[in-house]
């Protein structure tokens, strides 16, 4: 069933973006991630306008990542203080990063500057992703550690401007949350993700942040700055079409919940290790689609 | 008969009226459409417009409908460290949205090239000046590639459509808009050829635009952007708190 989305101005099978809301939202249900770093690409392959599919993409984010933040804050995971210092630079980020995905528009970079983000991060992120649950697996056969300190003591605890986080029992200076919260910001106005595989990294290993109370402010974040991203796109650029939103955030709070209920049923580690390989593979794809020859050296863009 | 042919039986009768009526002999090609107006509504995935019209006397007929004009950026890539990168530009002006041609025979059978080439028959021939001065083969170059991906996109229909002939001297053609057909006033161009010259001319207007539903959604967006954004934003979070309510009682 052909559905003509009105702020795209293309007409796509409803049932294509179904479905694909539904493998996105199974794919972060099973890993717990959002999903957005799947989602935006795919929406693009499948001709949706770059700008339309980032900030229809931080939409269904909003969607996707709600119940999870609505839960994790009813358990006192959340640290608001954390919260509210990612949140602030992160707003400041999302504006930085609307006006950058214009100017490099303008100039026909857009996609270059997208394509190569991604192919960074993904090979960063998927990398240290398998690394990491390599090493779990192999922990897991040699039995248990004995407890070590509460967190490791790194450069992040001596710079100025140190705040008192409560919930994380931490005191550290405001300024990397800060350009952490920045960083995701802009990162989500171009790339139409919520940021989690890049802000639960560095809460854990730059922070020193306890294991729980990251899960739970990285989701009260991502669920503020895409609402903050999709409301700022909207006012400005007028790119987030409900239409296209609507349908993969039915199609995708479906697949979460499949994926959630798969994902208990596996092992952490080797969860993480195929979402490793996914993400992997992700970015392979991207750099070559960056090596290789194009079809036609040339495009167009049509002017309104 | 289908409502269709009845409504072209009907026109056809018009037309055949006008064309014997006193008075009417300098127009000697007289055209219309079965609708003046596309509609683009949310199940919307193309549409066609039959365009009919009777001539007097001999002569073939060739059909232009040009979409609305704007700015089209052509950009050329080439490999930079490995990677191919977009690296040079051209803007061309007043390109039209959308370009068709329908004609009874092929086009240079019968018109004679300067002919074609003033009434900007055919894609191929369609004026495309660059913003800037650039030199001449880096246009025809641009240009050719313009055509080429407009062409692919579906908008610029790269053949040049049949118009048949229903007895002496009426004529029908299908005019095909692919689903990412540009919203605006499109100008439908009648011609009758004869002895490689054109003869006569008509115009006729036909207009592409949202309609119903996906209209008042482009136009709250467009008009209030920020009441859009607090509504969408509002729809994700309620859809994906209910969701998870209704998952975890089932």
């Amino acid at each position: 069933m052909q559905v003509y989305l009105p702020i795209a101005e293309v007409s796509v099978d409803a049932f294509l973006l179904l479905g694909l809301g539904g493998l996105v939202g199974f794919l972060g249900g099973l890993f717990g991630v959002g999903g957005g770093f799947l989602m935006t690409p795919a929406l693009i392959v499948i001709g949706i306008p770059p700008a339309v599919a980032v900030a229809s993409g931080a939409n269904q984010i909003v969607a996707s990542s709600i119940s999870g933040a609505v839960s994790q804050w009813r358990k006192g995971n959340v640290d608001v203080t954390m919260g509210i210092v990612l949140l602030a630079a992160g707003i400041l980020g999302t504006g930085a990063g609307v006006a950058l995905f214009r100017l490099l528009q303008r100039a026909g970079q857009i996609d270059l500057v997208v394509q190569l983000s991604y192919v960074v991060l993904l090979g960063i992120v998927g990398t240290m992703m398998g690394i990491e649950s390599g090493r779990a697996v192999l922990r897991r056969r040699r039995g248990p550690r004995p407890p070590g300190r509460l967190h490791q003591h790194f450069w992040v605890h001596r710079w100025p401007l140190r705040m008192r986080f409560r919930r994380s029992k931490l005191y550290i200076s405001a300024i990397p949350p800060a350009a952490i919260g920045f960083l995701v910001g802009v990162l989500t106005a171009i790339m139409g993700i919520g940021g989690g595989f890049i802000m639960v990294p560095a809460m854990i290993y730059l922070f020193g942040m306890p294991t729980l109370t990251v899960v739970g402010t990285s989701q009260f974040q991502i669920v503020f700055v895409t609402a903050a991203t999709t409301l700022l796109l909207a006012a400005t650029t007028h790119t987030v079409d409900v239409v296209l939103a609507i349908l993969l955030i039915v199609g995708g709070v479906i697949g979460t919940q499949i994926g959630t209920r798969m994902g208990q049923l596996l092992r952490g580690e080797y969860l993480r290790g195929l979402l490793a390989a996914m993400v992997l593979a992700m970015a392979i794809k991207l750099a070559w689609d960056l090596v290789a020859a194009p079809l036609d050296l040339f495009s167009i863009a049509v002017g309104k | 008969m289908t409502p269709r042919r009845r409504a072209l039986a009907a026109l056809a009768l018009l037309a055949a009226a006008a064309l014997l009526a006193p008075g009417a002999r300098a127009q000697q090609v007289i055209a219309d459409l079965s609708r003046h107006l596309v509609a683009i509504t949310t199940g919307f995935a193309g549409a066609e417009v039959l365009l009919f019209g009777a001539v007097d006397g001999e002569g073939d007929v060739i059909v232009t409908v040009r979409g609305p004009e704007g700015d089209v950026v052509v950009r050329r890539k080439s490999q930079v460290n490995g990677m191919w990168i977009n690296t040079q530009s051209v803007t061309f002006g007043a390109v039209p949205g959308y370009y068709a041609v329908a004609s009874t025979k092929p086009i240079e059978e019968i018109v004679t090239p300067p002919v074609a080439e003033r009434e900007q028959i055919g894609a191929g021939r369609l004026r495309l000046e660059p913003e800037r001065n650039i030199p001449p083969e880096t246009v025809a170059q641009f240009r050719l590639a313009l055509l080429r991906n407009m062409e692919r996109n579906g908008l610029f229909q790269a053949r040049t459509a049949t118009i048949r002939f229903l007895g002496q001297r009426l004529f029908r053609a299908d005019i095909v808009f692919p689903a990412n057909v540009p919203t605006g006033l499109y100008t439908v161009n009648v011609y009758l050829v004869k002895g490689g010259q054109v003869v006569s001319a008509a115009t006729t207007p036909l207009s592409v635009s949202k309609i119903g539903l996906s209209a008042e959604i482009f136009d709250f967006a467009q008009n209030r952007g920020f009441s859009y954004g607090v509504i969408a934003v509002a729809f994700a979070g309620f859809a994906g708190w209910a969701a998870s309510r209704l998952f975890q009682r089932g």
